[in-house]
Protein backbone atom coordinates (compact mmCIF):
# COMPACT_ATOMS: atom_id res chain seq x y z
CA UNK A 1 0.00 0.00 0.00
CA UNK A 2 1.39 3.50 -0.56
CA UNK A 3 0.57 6.43 1.28
CA UNK A 4 1.68 10.00 1.09
CA UNK A 5 3.06 11.14 4.59
CA UNK A 6 1.70 14.52 5.82
CA UNK A 7 3.80 15.45 8.55
CA UNK A 8 5.67 18.42 6.72
CA UNK A 9 6.22 19.66 3.24
CA UNK A 10 8.55 16.68 1.82
CA UNK A 11 5.55 14.52 1.03
CA UNK A 12 7.95 11.18 1.83
CA UNK A 13 5.87 8.64 -0.84
CA UNK A 14 5.41 5.61 2.08
CA UNK A 15 5.10 1.75 0.95
CA UNK A 16 3.91 -0.28 3.23
CA UNK A 17 3.43 -3.69 3.81
CA UNK A 18 0.45 -5.11 5.51
CA UNK A 19 0.04 -8.85 7.06
CA UNK A 20 -3.35 -9.57 8.45
CA UNK A 21 -4.06 -6.09 9.18
CA UNK A 22 -1.03 -5.22 11.08
CA UNK A 23 2.12 -2.83 9.67
CA UNK A 24 5.21 -5.51 8.75
CA UNK A 25 6.90 -2.51 7.19
CA UNK A 26 7.58 1.11 6.19
CA UNK A 27 10.02 1.99 3.70
CA UNK A 28 10.43 5.76 1.76
CA UNK A 29 10.17 7.90 4.76
CA UNK A 30 12.88 10.06 5.76
CA UNK A 31 12.57 10.57 9.39
CA UNK A 32 10.28 8.82 11.78
CA UNK A 33 7.35 10.73 12.11
CA UNK A 34 6.83 8.89 8.89
CA UNK A 35 6.49 5.29 10.27
CA UNK A 36 4.33 6.35 12.93
CA UNK A 37 2.36 8.08 10.56
CA UNK A 38 2.02 5.21 8.19
CA UNK A 39 1.63 2.61 11.09
CA UNK A 40 -1.07 4.66 11.88
CA UNK A 41 -2.64 5.75 8.70
CA UNK A 42 -2.80 1.96 7.46
CA UNK A 43 -4.32 0.46 10.19
CA UNK A 44 -6.71 3.13 12.14
CA UNK A 45 -6.88 6.52 10.06
CA UNK A 46 -8.26 8.98 12.46
CA UNK A 47 -9.53 12.61 11.34
CA UNK A 48 -11.14 15.50 13.11
CA UNK A 49 -14.04 16.40 11.96
CA UNK A 50 -15.52 20.18 11.77
CA UNK A 51 -19.07 21.32 10.29
CA UNK A 52 -21.20 24.07 11.03
CA UNK A 53 -24.93 23.34 11.43
CA UNK A 54 -28.27 25.78 11.94
CA UNK A 55 -29.17 27.32 15.36
CA UNK A 56 -32.62 28.07 15.81
CA UNK A 57 -33.17 31.75 16.68
CA UNK A 58 -30.03 32.62 14.69
CA UNK A 59 -29.23 33.75 11.61
CA UNK A 60 -25.34 32.44 11.63
CA UNK A 61 -24.64 28.63 11.80
CA UNK A 62 -22.87 27.32 14.62
CA UNK A 63 -19.22 25.95 13.62
CA UNK A 64 -18.63 22.88 15.55
CA UNK A 65 -15.83 20.03 16.17
CA UNK A 66 -15.24 16.67 17.06
CA UNK A 67 -13.34 17.23 20.73
CA UNK A 68 -10.68 14.48 18.89
CA UNK A 69 -10.12 12.67 15.93
CA UNK A 70 -12.51 9.94 15.11
CA UNK A 71 -12.12 6.86 12.66
CA UNK A 72 -12.18 8.11 9.49
CA UNK A 73 -14.53 5.58 8.01
CA UNK A 74 -17.36 7.44 10.11
CA UNK A 75 -17.00 10.87 8.65
CA UNK A 76 -20.02 10.59 6.50
CA UNK A 77 -22.09 8.88 9.69
CA UNK A 78 -20.73 11.70 11.28
CA UNK A 79 -21.99 14.41 9.51
CA UNK A 80 -25.40 12.52 9.09
CA UNK A 81 -25.74 12.41 12.57
CA UNK A 82 -25.08 16.29 13.19
CA UNK A 83 -27.47 16.96 10.26
CA UNK A 84 -30.62 15.82 13.18
CA UNK A 85 -29.60 17.97 15.92
CA UNK A 86 -31.53 20.57 17.29
CA UNK A 87 -30.38 23.44 18.92
CA UNK A 88 -31.92 26.87 20.08
CA UNK A 89 -29.51 30.21 20.61
CA UNK A 90 -27.87 30.66 22.22
CA UNK A 91 -24.91 28.23 22.53
CA UNK A 92 -21.71 28.97 24.03
CA UNK A 93 -18.65 28.13 22.74
CA UNK A 94 -17.18 24.33 24.38
CA UNK A 95 -20.42 23.34 24.89
CA UNK A 96 -21.24 19.44 23.68
CA UNK A 97 -23.88 19.50 21.01
CA UNK A 98 -23.74 16.17 20.03
CA UNK A 99 -22.20 12.86 23.18
CA UNK A 100 -20.49 10.44 21.81
CA UNK A 101 -20.92 10.50 17.96
CA UNK A 102 -21.72 7.68 15.91
CA UNK A 103 -20.38 5.40 19.62
CA UNK A 104 -16.95 6.63 18.98
CA UNK A 105 -17.08 7.69 22.51
CA UNK A 106 -16.10 11.24 21.21
CA UNK A 107 -18.26 14.26 22.29
CA UNK A 108 -18.77 16.97 19.16
CA UNK A 109 -18.59 20.60 20.49
CA UNK A 110 -19.24 24.11 19.45
CA UNK A 111 -16.10 26.09 18.39
CA UNK A 112 -17.58 29.53 18.90
CA UNK A 113 -20.47 31.60 20.48
CA UNK A 114 -23.78 32.09 18.81
CA UNK A 115 -25.94 34.53 20.41
CA UNK B 1 -16.94 73.17 9.35
CA UNK B 2 -14.30 72.62 12.30
CA UNK B 3 -14.18 69.00 12.35
CA UNK B 4 -12.95 67.67 15.74
CA UNK B 5 -9.94 65.60 15.25
CA UNK B 6 -9.58 62.73 18.15
CA UNK B 7 -6.11 62.46 19.21
CA UNK B 8 -5.21 58.70 19.68
CA UNK B 9 -1.44 57.34 20.47
CA UNK B 10 -1.44 54.24 18.48
CA UNK B 11 -4.32 52.96 15.85
CA UNK B 12 -4.73 49.70 14.54
CA UNK B 13 -6.11 49.08 11.00
CA UNK B 14 -7.62 45.89 11.01
CA UNK B 15 -8.82 43.46 13.97
CA UNK B 16 -7.98 40.23 12.30
CA UNK B 17 -4.98 38.02 13.93
CA UNK B 18 -2.32 40.50 13.10
CA UNK B 19 -4.56 43.83 14.43
CA UNK B 20 -5.70 42.02 17.45
CA UNK B 21 -2.18 40.93 18.24
CA UNK B 22 -0.32 44.02 17.33
CA UNK B 23 -2.97 45.98 19.56
CA UNK B 24 -2.48 43.57 22.58
CA UNK B 25 1.60 44.35 22.84
CA UNK B 26 0.83 48.03 22.52
CA UNK B 27 -1.41 47.74 25.20
CA UNK B 28 0.85 45.52 27.11
CA UNK B 29 3.75 48.17 26.86
CA UNK B 30 1.44 50.51 28.80
CA UNK B 31 -0.04 52.37 25.64
CA UNK B 32 -3.91 53.34 26.96
CA UNK B 33 -4.67 55.61 24.31
CA UNK B 34 -5.21 52.89 21.52
CA UNK B 35 -7.97 52.31 19.30
CA UNK B 36 -8.82 49.99 16.94
CA UNK B 37 -10.64 49.55 13.42
CA UNK B 38 -12.59 46.68 11.97
CA UNK B 39 -14.44 46.92 8.51
CA UNK B 40 -16.90 43.61 9.51
CA UNK B 41 -18.92 43.76 12.49
CA UNK B 42 -17.37 41.19 14.58
CA UNK B 43 -13.30 41.21 15.29
CA UNK B 44 -11.36 37.77 14.24
CA UNK B 45 -10.54 38.14 10.37
CA UNK B 46 -10.54 35.46 8.22
CA UNK B 47 -9.98 32.96 11.24
CA UNK B 48 -14.00 33.12 11.79
CA UNK B 49 -14.53 31.39 8.80
CA UNK B 50 -11.62 29.02 8.90
CA UNK B 51 -13.69 26.13 10.76
CA UNK B 52 -11.36 23.70 10.21
CA UNK B 53 -8.58 22.92 12.57
CA UNK B 54 -5.09 22.97 12.98
CA UNK B 55 -4.10 26.65 13.84
CA UNK B 56 -1.88 27.44 16.34
CA UNK B 57 0.10 24.50 16.93
CA UNK B 58 3.29 26.54 17.17
CA UNK B 59 2.09 29.48 19.17
CA UNK B 60 -0.19 27.29 21.45
CA UNK B 61 1.48 23.63 21.30
CA UNK B 62 -2.54 22.92 20.82
CA UNK B 63 -4.42 22.36 17.67
CA UNK B 64 -7.42 25.07 17.13
CA UNK B 65 -9.86 25.97 14.91
CA UNK B 66 -10.00 29.33 13.21
CA UNK B 67 -12.49 30.96 15.62
CA UNK B 68 -10.96 29.03 18.66
CA UNK B 69 -7.72 30.61 17.81
CA UNK B 70 -9.31 34.01 17.29
CA UNK B 71 -11.26 34.39 20.45
CA UNK B 72 -7.95 33.83 22.24
CA UNK B 73 -6.83 37.04 21.06
CA UNK B 74 -10.38 38.64 21.48
CA UNK B 75 -10.75 37.55 25.15
CA UNK B 76 -7.23 39.05 25.71
CA UNK B 77 -7.71 42.04 23.78
CA UNK B 78 -11.54 42.52 26.07
CA UNK B 79 -9.39 41.99 29.13
CA UNK B 80 -6.77 44.48 28.51
CA UNK B 81 -9.70 46.92 27.74
CA UNK B 82 -8.41 47.59 24.46
CA UNK B 83 -11.18 49.58 22.26
CA UNK B 84 -12.14 47.72 18.84
CA UNK B 85 -14.39 50.31 16.93
CA UNK B 86 -16.25 47.63 14.54
CA UNK B 87 -18.79 47.99 11.35
CA UNK B 88 -16.00 51.35 10.80
CA UNK B 89 -14.15 51.56 7.20
CA UNK B 90 -10.75 53.31 6.90
CA UNK B 91 -11.06 55.65 3.94
CA UNK B 92 -7.45 56.77 3.78
CA UNK B 93 -4.72 57.20 5.62
CA UNK B 94 -2.10 59.93 4.99
CA UNK B 95 1.45 60.33 5.65
CA UNK B 96 1.57 62.85 8.61
CA UNK B 97 -0.67 59.93 10.30
CA UNK B 98 -4.51 61.45 9.91
CA UNK B 99 -7.05 58.82 9.25
CA UNK B 100 -10.33 59.14 8.18
CA UNK B 101 -13.22 56.68 8.91
CA UNK B 102 -16.47 55.85 8.27
CA UNK B 103 -19.03 54.33 9.98
CA UNK B 104 -23.04 54.24 10.53
CA UNK B 105 -22.43 54.74 14.27
CA UNK B 106 -20.37 57.82 14.19
CA UNK B 107 -20.97 58.97 10.05
CA UNK B 108 -17.00 60.68 8.94
CA UNK B 109 -14.75 60.69 11.55
CA UNK B 110 -11.18 62.11 11.25
CA UNK B 111 -8.10 60.88 13.87
CA UNK B 112 -4.88 62.11 14.30
CA UNK B 113 -2.17 58.45 15.91
CA UNK B 114 1.18 59.11 17.07
CA UNK B 115 1.43 55.69 15.32
CA UNK B 116 -0.41 53.73 13.11
CA UNK B 117 -0.28 49.62 12.63
CA UNK B 118 -1.53 48.52 9.37
CA UNK B 119 -2.66 45.21 9.59
CA UNK B 120 -5.86 45.40 6.88
CA UNK B 121 -4.48 41.61 5.60
CA UNK B 122 -5.03 40.02 2.43
CA UNK B 123 -7.52 39.78 -0.61
CA UNK B 124 -7.97 36.73 -3.20
CA UNK B 125 -6.97 37.04 -7.15
CA UNK B 126 -10.21 37.71 -8.61
CA UNK B 127 -11.34 35.79 -12.51
CA UNK B 128 -10.85 38.93 -13.76
CA UNK B 129 -6.52 38.49 -13.02
CA UNK B 130 -7.04 34.99 -14.80
CA UNK B 131 -8.06 36.44 -18.09
CA UNK B 132 -10.23 33.32 -18.49
CA UNK B 133 -12.56 33.76 -21.36
CA UNK B 134 -16.50 32.37 -21.57
CA UNK B 135 -19.52 34.15 -20.09
CA UNK B 136 -20.21 36.18 -17.37
CA UNK B 137 -22.63 34.22 -15.19
CA UNK B 138 -23.48 33.39 -11.97
CA UNK B 139 -21.86 30.27 -10.19
CA UNK B 140 -17.87 31.87 -10.04
CA UNK B 141 -17.16 32.75 -6.73
CA UNK B 142 -13.58 32.80 -5.11
CA UNK B 143 -13.13 30.23 -2.47
CA UNK B 144 -12.87 32.45 0.16
CA UNK B 145 -16.10 34.07 -0.82
CA UNK B 146 -17.62 30.68 -0.69
CA UNK B 147 -16.30 29.67 2.56
CA UNK B 148 -17.83 32.63 3.86
CA UNK B 149 -21.33 31.73 2.21
CA UNK B 150 -21.27 28.38 3.73
CA UNK B 151 -19.52 28.80 7.34
CA UNK B 152 -20.61 32.20 8.48
CA UNK B 153 -24.17 32.75 6.47
CA UNK B 154 -25.00 28.82 6.20
CA UNK B 155 -25.98 29.29 2.37
CA UNK B 156 -24.36 26.73 0.34
CA UNK B 157 -23.10 28.55 -3.64
CA UNK B 158 -24.08 25.33 -5.74
CA UNK B 159 -23.91 21.52 -5.71
CA UNK B 160 -21.63 20.41 -8.48
CA UNK B 161 -18.79 22.61 -8.43
CA UNK B 162 -15.22 22.35 -9.77
CA UNK B 163 -12.25 24.47 -8.20
CA UNK B 164 -9.67 26.05 -10.14
CA UNK B 165 -5.72 26.30 -8.12
CA UNK B 166 -5.20 24.15 -5.32
CA UNK B 167 -4.20 26.35 -2.75
CA UNK B 168 -4.59 25.79 0.76
CA UNK B 169 -8.25 27.20 0.69
CA UNK B 170 -9.33 25.66 -2.41
CA UNK B 171 -8.41 22.62 -0.75
CA UNK B 172 -10.47 23.07 2.41
CA UNK B 173 -13.09 24.15 0.26
CA UNK B 174 -13.04 20.95 -1.50
CA UNK B 175 -13.86 18.95 1.50
CA UNK B 176 -16.35 21.73 3.25
CA UNK B 177 -18.59 21.68 0.43
CA UNK B 178 -18.29 17.91 0.26
CA UNK B 179 -19.43 17.25 4.29
CA UNK B 180 -22.26 20.13 3.60
CA UNK B 181 -23.93 18.17 0.82
CA UNK B 182 -22.43 19.13 -3.20
CA UNK B 183 -20.44 17.19 -5.64
CA UNK B 184 -17.06 17.95 -6.11
CA UNK B 185 -15.69 16.93 -9.55
CA UNK B 186 -12.29 18.10 -9.99
CA UNK B 187 -9.56 20.11 -8.49
CA UNK B 188 -7.47 21.64 -11.11
CA UNK B 189 -4.39 23.35 -11.38
CA UNK B 190 -2.41 24.60 -13.47
CA UNK B 191 1.42 23.88 -12.30
CA UNK B 192 3.07 20.54 -12.29
CA UNK B 193 2.48 20.89 -8.60
CA UNK B 194 0.69 21.88 -6.15
CA UNK B 195 0.89 24.86 -3.44
CA UNK B 196 -1.14 23.46 -1.09
CA UNK B 197 0.04 21.18 1.79
CA UNK B 198 0.59 17.66 1.87
CA UNK B 199 -1.76 17.44 4.92
CA UNK B 200 -4.56 19.05 3.10
CA UNK B 201 -4.15 17.35 -0.34
CA UNK B 202 -4.83 13.91 1.27
CA UNK B 203 -7.31 15.00 3.74
CA UNK B 204 -9.21 17.41 1.67
CA UNK B 205 -9.09 15.79 -1.72
CA UNK B 206 -7.57 12.09 -1.22
CA UNK B 207 -9.96 11.01 1.77
CA UNK B 208 -13.12 12.33 -0.56
CA UNK B 209 -11.85 10.93 -4.57
CA UNK B 210 -11.91 14.48 -5.51
CA UNK B 211 -8.94 13.71 -8.29
CA UNK B 212 -6.51 16.80 -8.82
CA UNK B 213 -5.32 17.66 -12.25
CA UNK B 214 -1.96 19.19 -12.37
CA UNK B 215 -0.87 21.00 -15.30
CA UNK B 216 -4.12 21.68 -16.56
CA UNK B 217 -6.64 24.75 -16.24
CA UNK B 218 -9.79 26.10 -16.99
CA UNK B 219 -9.99 27.11 -20.74
CA UNK B 220 -14.03 28.03 -20.99
CA UNK B 221 -16.42 29.07 -18.75
CA UNK B 222 -20.41 28.08 -20.31
CA UNK B 223 -23.80 29.31 -19.31
CA UNK B 224 -26.04 32.38 -19.40
CA UNK B 225 -27.42 33.41 -16.23
CA UNK B 226 -25.73 30.24 -14.12
CA UNK B 227 -23.00 28.54 -15.09
CA UNK B 228 -23.67 24.84 -16.78
CA UNK B 229 -20.28 23.99 -17.08
CA UNK B 230 -16.27 24.16 -17.77
CA UNK B 231 -13.52 22.53 -20.15
CA UNK B 232 -10.47 21.70 -18.95
CA UNK B 233 -7.75 21.40 -20.72
CA UNK B 234 -4.00 20.19 -20.06
CA UNK B 235 -1.05 22.39 -20.19
CA UNK B 236 2.42 22.24 -22.15
CA UNK B 237 5.02 23.89 -20.36
CA UNK B 238 4.45 26.82 -21.48
CA UNK B 239 1.40 26.98 -19.89
CA UNK B 240 -0.61 26.60 -22.91
CA UNK B 241 -3.89 24.43 -23.39
CA UNK B 242 -3.07 21.16 -25.50
CA UNK B 243 -5.53 20.84 -28.19
CA UNK B 244 -7.26 17.30 -27.97
CA UNK B 245 -6.80 17.14 -24.24
CA UNK B 246 -10.08 19.24 -23.43
CA UNK B 247 -12.88 17.57 -20.54
CA UNK B 248 -15.47 18.97 -20.06
CA UNK B 249 -17.32 19.14 -16.73
CA UNK B 250 -20.92 19.64 -16.04
CA UNK B 251 -21.26 21.95 -12.91
CA UNK B 252 -23.04 25.14 -11.62
CA UNK B 253 -20.41 26.43 -9.14
CA UNK B 254 -16.27 27.10 -10.13
CA UNK B 255 -14.64 27.97 -6.91
CA UNK B 256 -11.00 30.23 -7.60
CA UNK B 257 -8.24 29.57 -5.05
CA UNK B 258 -5.84 31.41 -7.25
CA UNK B 259 -3.59 33.34 -4.95
CA UNK B 260 -3.60 36.10 -2.29
CA UNK B 261 -2.67 39.74 -2.60
CA UNK B 262 -2.46 42.08 -0.14
CA UNK B 263 -4.74 44.96 0.24
CA UNK B 264 -2.52 47.82 0.20
CA UNK B 265 -5.01 50.67 -1.33
CA UNK B 266 -4.45 52.65 2.33
CA UNK B 267 -0.87 52.01 2.52
CA UNK B 268 -0.14 53.35 -0.81
CA UNK B 269 -2.24 56.24 -0.09
CA UNK B 270 -0.11 57.14 3.10
CA UNK B 271 3.12 57.10 0.62
CA UNK B 272 4.32 53.82 1.81
CA UNK B 273 6.98 52.14 -0.15
CA UNK B 274 5.48 48.94 -1.49
CA UNK B 275 7.38 46.02 -2.93
CA UNK B 276 7.14 44.28 -6.13
CA UNK B 277 7.72 40.57 -5.13
CA UNK B 278 6.06 40.73 -1.50
CA UNK B 279 3.07 43.09 -2.89
CA UNK B 280 3.78 44.87 0.61
CA UNK B 281 5.40 47.51 2.39
CA UNK B 282 9.23 47.69 2.42
CA UNK B 283 10.06 47.52 6.20
CA UNK B 284 12.66 47.07 8.32
CA UNK B 285 13.71 44.75 11.72
CA UNK B 286 10.69 46.12 13.55
CA UNK B 287 8.66 46.18 10.66
CA UNK B 288 8.47 50.60 10.07
CA UNK B 289 7.88 51.40 6.61
CA UNK B 290 9.38 54.00 5.06
CA UNK B 291 7.42 56.88 6.82
CA UNK B 292 8.11 57.10 10.19
CA UNK B 293 5.53 55.31 12.76
CA UNK B 294 3.62 53.36 10.16
CA UNK B 295 4.10 50.38 10.69
CA UNK B 296 2.51 47.23 9.04
CA UNK B 297 1.91 43.29 9.82
CA UNK B 298 0.50 40.32 9.28
CA UNK B 299 -1.00 39.43 5.44
CA UNK B 300 -0.85 43.20 4.31
CA UNK B 301 2.86 42.53 4.86
CA UNK B 302 3.24 39.11 2.48
CA UNK B 303 1.24 36.50 2.21
CA UNK B 304 1.64 34.14 5.62
CA UNK B 305 1.13 30.25 5.27
CA UNK B 306 0.39 29.95 9.51
CA UNK B 307 -1.63 32.50 11.28
CA UNK B 308 1.27 31.59 14.27
CA UNK B 309 3.57 33.25 12.08
CA UNK B 310 1.48 36.60 11.66
CA UNK B 311 0.82 36.84 15.30
CA UNK B 312 4.02 37.00 16.17
CA UNK B 313 5.32 39.18 13.70
CA UNK B 314 2.39 41.23 14.50
CA UNK B 315 3.30 41.82 18.77
CA UNK B 316 6.87 43.08 17.03
CA UNK B 317 4.92 45.57 15.21
CA UNK B 318 3.15 46.59 18.23
CA UNK B 319 6.13 46.76 20.75
CA UNK B 320 7.86 48.67 18.31
CA UNK B 321 4.78 51.12 17.44
CA UNK B 322 4.50 51.57 21.24
CA UNK B 323 8.45 52.26 21.49
CA UNK B 324 7.94 54.41 18.77
CA UNK B 325 5.33 56.66 20.82
CA UNK B 326 7.20 57.00 23.64
CA UNK B 327 10.30 58.12 21.52
CA UNK B 328 12.26 55.11 22.50
CA UNK B 329 12.61 53.46 18.70
CA UNK B 330 16.28 53.73 17.77
CA UNK B 331 15.31 54.97 14.16
CA UNK B 332 18.85 55.65 12.01
CA UNK B 333 20.85 54.37 9.58
CA UNK B 334 19.77 50.66 8.06
CA UNK B 335 21.70 47.96 6.48
CA UNK B 336 19.57 46.62 2.94
CA UNK B 337 18.66 42.82 2.85
CA UNK B 338 18.64 41.20 -0.68
CA UNK B 339 17.23 38.43 -2.08
CA UNK B 340 20.13 36.35 -3.78
CA UNK B 341 19.32 33.09 -6.12
CA UNK B 342 17.04 31.04 -4.98
CA UNK B 343 15.06 33.34 -2.83
CA UNK B 344 12.00 35.98 -3.36
CA UNK B 345 10.68 39.06 -1.47
CA UNK B 346 12.64 38.67 2.13
CA UNK B 347 11.18 40.77 5.15
CA UNK B 348 11.87 42.28 6.33
CA UNK B 349 13.63 44.59 3.30
CA UNK B 350 16.66 46.15 5.63
CA UNK B 351 17.84 46.02 9.67
CA UNK B 352 18.49 48.94 11.61
CA UNK B 353 22.60 49.48 12.48
CA UNK B 354 24.12 48.37 15.50
CA UNK B 355 20.80 46.76 17.26
CA UNK B 356 20.94 44.10 19.44
CA UNK B 357 18.00 42.09 18.65
CA UNK B 358 17.44 38.94 17.09
CA UNK B 359 15.81 39.01 13.70
CA UNK B 360 13.77 35.86 12.02
CA UNK B 361 14.37 36.72 7.98
CA UNK B 362 11.15 35.35 6.35
CA UNK B 363 10.97 34.76 2.74
CA UNK B 364 9.51 32.19 -0.45
CA UNK B 365 11.66 29.80 -1.94
CA UNK B 366 11.39 30.46 -5.53
CA UNK B 367 11.35 26.57 -6.78
CA UNK B 368 11.55 23.37 -5.25
CA UNK B 369 15.00 22.60 -3.67
CA UNK B 370 15.47 19.07 -2.11
CA UNK B 371 18.25 18.68 0.48
CA UNK B 372 19.74 22.23 0.21
CA UNK B 373 20.85 24.93 2.59
CA UNK B 374 19.85 28.60 2.97
CA UNK B 375 22.97 31.13 3.07
CA UNK B 376 22.36 34.49 4.49
CA UNK B 377 25.75 36.27 4.40
CA UNK B 378 27.07 39.93 5.19
CA UNK B 379 28.97 41.21 2.30
CA UNK B 380 31.36 38.13 1.91
CA UNK B 381 31.09 37.07 5.47
CA UNK B 382 28.87 34.09 6.29
CA UNK B 383 26.47 35.48 9.08
CA UNK B 384 23.59 32.30 9.18
CA UNK B 385 23.38 28.38 7.70
CA UNK B 386 20.14 26.20 7.67
CA UNK B 387 20.10 22.70 6.15
CA UNK B 388 16.96 21.61 5.10
CA UNK B 389 15.28 18.54 3.24
CA UNK B 390 13.01 20.89 1.44
CA UNK B 391 12.40 24.38 0.38
CA UNK B 392 9.47 24.90 -1.52
CA UNK B 393 7.28 28.34 -2.47
CA UNK B 394 4.27 27.21 -1.15
CA UNK B 395 5.64 27.12 2.60
CA UNK B 396 7.23 30.20 3.73
CA UNK B 397 11.26 29.83 4.62
CA UNK B 398 12.64 31.35 8.03
CA UNK B 399 16.02 31.97 9.19
CA UNK B 400 16.69 33.21 12.80
CA UNK B 401 19.74 36.26 12.82
CA UNK B 402 21.34 35.95 16.55
CA UNK B 403 21.42 39.61 18.36
CA UNK B 404 25.06 39.32 18.54
CA UNK B 405 25.04 38.67 14.60
CA UNK B 406 22.52 41.44 14.44
CA UNK B 407 24.33 43.97 16.38
CA UNK B 408 27.23 43.35 13.85
CA UNK B 409 25.95 43.80 10.16
CA UNK B 410 28.17 46.58 8.06
CA UNK B 411 27.57 45.39 4.69
CA UNK B 412 24.77 44.48 2.74
CA UNK B 413 22.69 41.05 3.54
CA UNK B 414 22.24 38.37 1.29
CA UNK B 415 20.04 35.61 1.28
CA UNK B 416 20.50 32.36 -1.00
CA UNK B 417 19.56 28.74 -1.47
CA UNK B 418 22.10 26.32 -2.47
CA UNK B 419 21.66 23.34 -3.75
CA UNK B 420 23.49 20.45 -2.11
Amino acid sequence: MEITCINCPVGCRLNVTLENGQVVSVTGNTCKRGEVYARQECVDPQRMVTAVIPVRGSAMPLSVKTRTPIPKKLIKDCMKALADVQLDAPVEAGRVVLANVCGTGVDVIATKSVP
Amino acid sequence: MERQMKQVDVLVIGAGPAGLAAAIAAKEDGIDNLLVLEREHNPGGILRQCIHNGFGLHRFKEEFTGPEYAQRDIDRARELGIEIQTDTTVLSVDGDHTVTCVSSAHGVEVLSAKAIVLAMGCRERPRGALGTPGTRCAGIYSAGTAQKFVNLEGYMPGKRVVILGSGDIGLIMARRMTLQGAKVLACVELMPFSSGLNRNIVQCLNDYDIPLYLSHTVIDIKGRERLTGVTVAKVDENRQPIPGSEIEFDCDTLLLSVGLIPENELSEGAGVKLSPLTSGAEVDDVLQTNVPGIFACGNVLHVHDLVDHVSNESFRAGHAAAAYVRGALACGETIDVRDGAGVRGTVPQRIRKGVNESVDLMFRPSGVFRNATCVVTCGEREIARKKAPIFTPGEMAVIKLKPEIVASLDETVTVTIERS
